[in-house]
């Protein structure tokens, strides 16, 4: 076979895979046929990587091989993590992906080749840029998320300001090295600037926005793909960057609309700043609080429940016992549904995941837009965990930092119950009504025991 | 401006297109497998830093391009493991046995 035949093939193979690629998502748009859409992703990757194999300009396997199967066994436990830990394992392989983005920039940089022209050297200088940034900042995300490094905001006095100027520096040298292409020992102080920037963007950004810096993460790690198929002319990677860059984008968009921010807002305005004011003028106000025993007997006379789960409710390992309160309840002749808002747990889709590890189905998990409308017929609304995201506050004070955000109307259900540990304001710091309310029960105490002891009331947990 | 260079913004152009078009379906159900499945799928950067360090031009950019194929791998196979268990979880209440 000639040389220029066997190009062809492989070409053919990336198209078959990009293919692939595209049915893979598409499969994505419905449980009942997402499984397919792993398999197709699978062969679209697992064609692209042999027919690579056979590449004549692949000269040696050594340093090809061993790579390959260090990647295996890094790849398959990081695969095998426990659904909690699921948003830090993807900021971790949001960073592997830019790191390899980064480093194959470099090495294009350096190889000899043929002579980097000035076109080429922005491509390059971008793309690096841009992996490298991704690299550290996905570090950072992944830090806070794993609770190693602190998840409130650290922020200081003319943040931005420095931030903006490393920034500006990166770009200042690589646009210096378009310039002339020849000063090559900037290249490596321009990767490393950019590395700081990274940390310096992640940094000031408080664990309540981590959905949003997530996907934002996602789609930056996309796009140095994709501008890394623009640096070696390949398509298929072309194709693969921008579905990832879009899908990424497209999930920022989503989750700064469920929290009524901006991207501006979010990447340069720390989250944690405005809270302390608004907690201040509070009067002592009664609240109402009630016994598993209590409780159990409101659910048993309810119609309609529903179950509004936040992060406090992985974070206590609830879910299997809600489980076990959805089954009783169900048995009952009570119809329980969960409304899910599109913030709930760390990353877009996280409580979905959570909920269906414990056997909840998933035609139970409704989302905020569907079963809002939902609520005024709604007997009893149970909140385990969550509390921003039924905030009223949102709804109707003006002063309220959650001002706009649109949330889940709980505060028109018949009964609210909500599991809290205490009257501590939750994550965000922010005092909610809904807890003052005469229709509002408060039931104290671990989020997991307390749903034990309801379904020990309810004669049965299993 | 290389003909590269306009052939290859035609492709980013279209499946931007084709990506934006496709994710707005999916179910917001299945937006933390969403994030796995892109992830792997990203991870075909595998192939260029497969040519990269099989070339073994110098050390520098074999070393560079073994590191790069070390990290998209364990994306790709991670991030495909991932995805199947998150996807094997889901089950509709008909499905469920009782």
């Amino acid at each position: 076979m000639t040389a220029l035949a066997l190009q062809q093939y492989l070409d053919f193979a990336y198209i078959a895979a990009v293919v692939l690629f595209i049915l893979s998502l598409r499969f994505l748009s419905s449980p009942t046929t997402a499984r397919w859409g792993v398999l197709a992703g699978e062969i679209g990757a697992a064609l692209a990587v042999v027919a690579t194999l056979f590449n004549p300009e692949v000269a040696q396997y050594k340093w090809v091989l061993i790579p390959l199967i260090i990647g295996a066994g890094v790849g398959i436990p990081l695969g095998m993590v426990h659904m909690t830990a699921v948003p830090q394992r993807t900021a971790l392989s949001h960073a592997f992906g830019a790191l390899s983005a980064a480093m194959i920039g470099i090495a294009e940089f350096y190889v000899g080749t043929a002579p980097v022209t000035r076109f080429q050297m922005g491509e390059i200088g971008l793309e690096v840029i841009i992996g490298s940034l991704t690299f550290t900042g996905s570090l950072i995300a992944a830090g806070k998320l794993q609770e190693i490094l602190p998840q409130r905001p650290i922020v200081y006095r003319g943040q931005n300001i420095v931030s903006l100027s490393v920034l500006a520096a990166a770009l200042g040298l690589a646009v210096a090295l378009v310039v002339n292409p020849a000063h090559a020992v900037l290249f490596p102080i321009m990767v490393v600037v950019a590395l700081i920037f990274g940390v310096l963007l992640v940094t000031p950004i408080g664990g309540a926005d981590m959905p949003t810096v997530i996907s934002l993460l996602n789609s930056y790690a996309g796009f140095s793909a994709a501008l890394l198929g623009f640096v070696l002319n390949s398509k298929v990677l072309v194709v693969a960057g921008a579905l990832d860059g879009s899908s990424g984008f497209i999930l920022s968009l989503i989750m700064c609309k469920a929290m009524n921010r901006s991207f501006t807002n979010v990447m340069f305005g720390a989250f944690g700043q405005v809270q302390t004011s608004a907690v201040a003028a509070k009067e002592e106000r009664v609240v109402r609080s009630a016994s598993p025993e209590e409780a159990a007997a409101i659910l048993l006379a309810a119609n309609k429940v529903v179950i509004v789960p936040g992060y406090g409710m992985a974070v206590a390992q609830a879910q299997h016992k809600v489980r076990e309160l959805y089954d009783s309840l169900s048995k009952k002749g009570v119809e329980v549904r969960f409304a899910i808002h599109p913030v709930a747990g760390r990353m877009p889709g996280h409580m979905n995941v959570l909920l269906a590890e414990a056997d909840i189905p998933y035609d139970r998990l409704i989302e905020m837009d569907e079963i809002n409308g939902d609520f005024p017929q709604t007997d009893v609304a149970l909140i385990i965990g969550a509390n921003d995201v039924t905030n009223p506050a949102a709804r109707n004070d003006q002063s309220s930092p959650i001002f706009g955000m649109p949330i889940l109307d709980v505060d028109k259900a018949h009964t609210v119950m909500v599991i809290k540990r205490s009257m501590n304001p939750g994550f965000a710091g922010i005092d909610n009504p809904l807890y003052y309310l005469d229709r509002t029960l408060m039931l104290f105490g671990d989020a997991k025991q307390f749903v034990g002891g309801i379904v020990r009331e309810l004669g049965g947990g299993h | 401006m290389p003909a590269d260079f306009i052939s290859n913004l035609y492709v980013f152009i279209l499946a931007g297109f084709v990506g934006f078009e496709v994710i707005k379906r999916v179910s917001p159900l299945l937006h933390t497998p969403l994030m796995s499945l892109t992830n792997a799928l990203d991870a075909i950067v595998v192939v260029a830093a497969i040519i990269i360090a099989g070339r073994h031009e110098t050390r520098l950019t074999t070393v560079l391009g073994a590191i790069a194929v070390a990290a998209s791998f364990s994306n790709m196979v991670g991030g495909f493991v991932i995805t199947d268990r998150m996807l094997r979880m889901f089950k509709s209440g008909g499905s469920k046995k009782s």
